[in-house]
């Protein structure tokens, strides 16, 4: 279990924002800050790494105080155990793929654990590459596979994936899901995107102006509880048209177009970019036999 | 002809050089990172010999080291170092003299860094000095270049602050400027044309060599 019970004044461009958190995360479930930039998401993943101290509380984690305030309890980042995964991954520019990872590397740790990591996301054919010949998609691998060379019992992960199109996010939140569950992480993930939360975590706290205003499993959090559909996916609204008496609304879900019809009634407090949910009943759907 | 100003000089800003590579390191480090209130102090003190004139620098070297006040005297009793109008004395004044060449590059090379990298190896349990000398300086390279090169061409050329606090004394602190300037007033401008052409041509290779080098024209050459 990771408490954190901590505030802090912080200095945002809108000016100062006052920071006050309490919340406690179960032990190997993988939770997500969601919220509007400049919440606080990426403020509450340095302070659980060392890297912001807080002006007061306290973390603790498993039953170890990382900071105490009162106690003068500070952590170095270097003496907790975390990996984290940077928004913009902090790829060593001057070493190799495997030197990366290496570089990770404890006194006296085995150095089976690189060949198993380089493995576990593939990047078996890129190791002697440096980070500045790689793909979007393939730095946010190292970066992954790098935050775990020292076996951390929590994962931080900020916007891994806001910067990869929407092809390479779907595999990369298969590597985040597989990484999670084989080493037992507790995982804490910044994210935007519904599906991506949908799709990967166990629980979700909204953060707004530096509080948490509402916490809950992703359904309950991002679903209304009257829609009674059988089938329903998140998505993006691209585009609305009208057509003769109705109006057709183009959703991205997944990587996937779809056209839906709506009514005057329904399309007038839609925007383009609106987050919606697509739910269907049952009864309308057809099958068809594919393979 | 006598090569004796020439060694002298190129001596004088290889250990110059060196040592300054090792000071200027932790002091840039700070002042690139650091939100001190301090910090505009030591910037501004780091950047003066940039716009005193050298001779200010030397008078007050000339000055505190002398052994006629407290500060040389005991220097000279307690160390045996004897400061004014010697070698040692002229390192460290070049020391001083050179310093903003070499801080200021390696300054501006470590804060265009991302200050993730350096998070990141710590997240990752490395200590501050391993952070440096593994992530940071590999990743400056053309700064820390320039930096090497920049103190030690202008080492090579001081002038006003070696003639005050050296003196002139053959084979200890008459380095080739000084050579030039005494070869002039002895109207011997073979001499002086000797010297003044070997520091143009050394000044000139080493700064062509460190353009080429930061360019890239050598490995665009090599491939």
């Amino acid at each position: 279990m990771i408490s954190l019970d901590i505030h802090k004044t912080l200095h945002a461009a809108k000016g100062d924002m006052k920071f006050q958190l309490d919340i406690q995360i179960q032990e190997g479930h993988l939770v997500t800050l969601f919220g509007e930039s400049g919440a606080g998401k990426t403020s509450t993943l340095r302070m659980i790494a060392g890297l912001l101290k807080p002006d007061g509380g306290k973390i603790s984690v498993h039953g170890d105080t990382w900071f105490d305030a009162e106690k003068r309890t500070n952590l170095k980042p270097q003496q907790r155990r975390i990996g984290y995964v940077f928004q913009d991954y902090a790829l060593f520019p001057n070493m190799t793929v495997r030197g990366n990872l290496e570089f990770g590397l404890g006194k006296n740790q085995e150095r089976c654990i690189i060949d198993e990591l380089i493995e576990m996301v593939e990047l078996g054919d890129l190791q002697h590459r440096k980070p500045d010949t790689l793909s979007g998609g393939q730095k946010q691998r190292v970066a992954l596979a790098r935050a775990l060379v020292q076996r951390p019992d929590i994962l931080l992960l900020d916007e891994p994936l806001s910067a990869l199109d929407m092809k390479i996010r779907l595999k990369l939140q298969d590597y985040i899901l597989a990484v999670h569950r084989k080493y037992g992480l507790t995982t804490i993930l910044v994210s935007h995107d519904i599906a991506e939360i949908h799709k990967l975590s166990d629980w979700v706290f909204v953060l707004e102006n530096g509080r948490v205003t509402k916490q809950g499993s992703p359904s309950q959090i991002f679903i209304q509880d009257n829609i009674s559909g059988k089938f329903k996916f998140t998505g993006e609204i691209l585009h609305i048209a009208k057509e003769d008496v109705v109006y057709v609304v183009t959703v991205l879900i997944h990587n996937e177009v779809v056209k839906v019809i709506a009514q005057e009634s329904e399309v007038n407090d839609l925007r383009i970019g609106d987050k919606v949910i697509v739910a269907s009943k049952a009864f309308n759907p057809m099958i068809y036999k594919v393979g | 002809m006598n090569w004796e100003p020439l060694i002298l000089t190129f001596k004088l800003a290889a250990i110059t050089t060196i040592i300054l590579l090792f000071i200027s390191i932790p002091i840039s480090h700070w002042l690139a990172h650091s939100k001190s209130r301090l910090k505009p102090v030591l910037e501004a003190l780091v950047s003066m010999p940039l716009v005193l004139p050298p001779t200010v620098l030397g008078f007050y070297f000339l000055l505190a080291f002398s052994p006629n006040n407290a500060f040389g005297q005991w220097l000279n009793e307690s160390l045996g170092f004897k400061l004014v109008f010697s070698f040692p004395g002229l390192i460290i004044a070049s020391i001083i003299y050179s310093l903003p060449f070499m801080v200021h590059p390696i300054q501006s090379g470590l804060a265009s860094l991302p200050v993730s990298l350096a998070e990141a190896a710590s997240v990752m349990g490395k200590s501050r000095f391993t952070t440096i000398t593994k992530v940071l300086l590999p990743n400056i390279k053309p700064s820390i270049l320039t930096g090497i090169v920049l103190a030690f061409a202008h080492t090579v050329g001081e002038f006003g602050v070696v003639l005050m606090i050296g003196g002139n004394i053959p084979g200890k602190t008459k380095v080739a400027s000084i050579a030039i300037y005494d070869e002039v007033e002895a109207m011997n401008y073979g001499a002086a044309n000797f010297y003044s052409l070997v520091l143009f041509a050394i000044t000139f290779s080493i700064l062509l060599l460190v353009y080429l080098i930061n360019g890239g024209y050598l490995k665009r050459f090599w491939k």
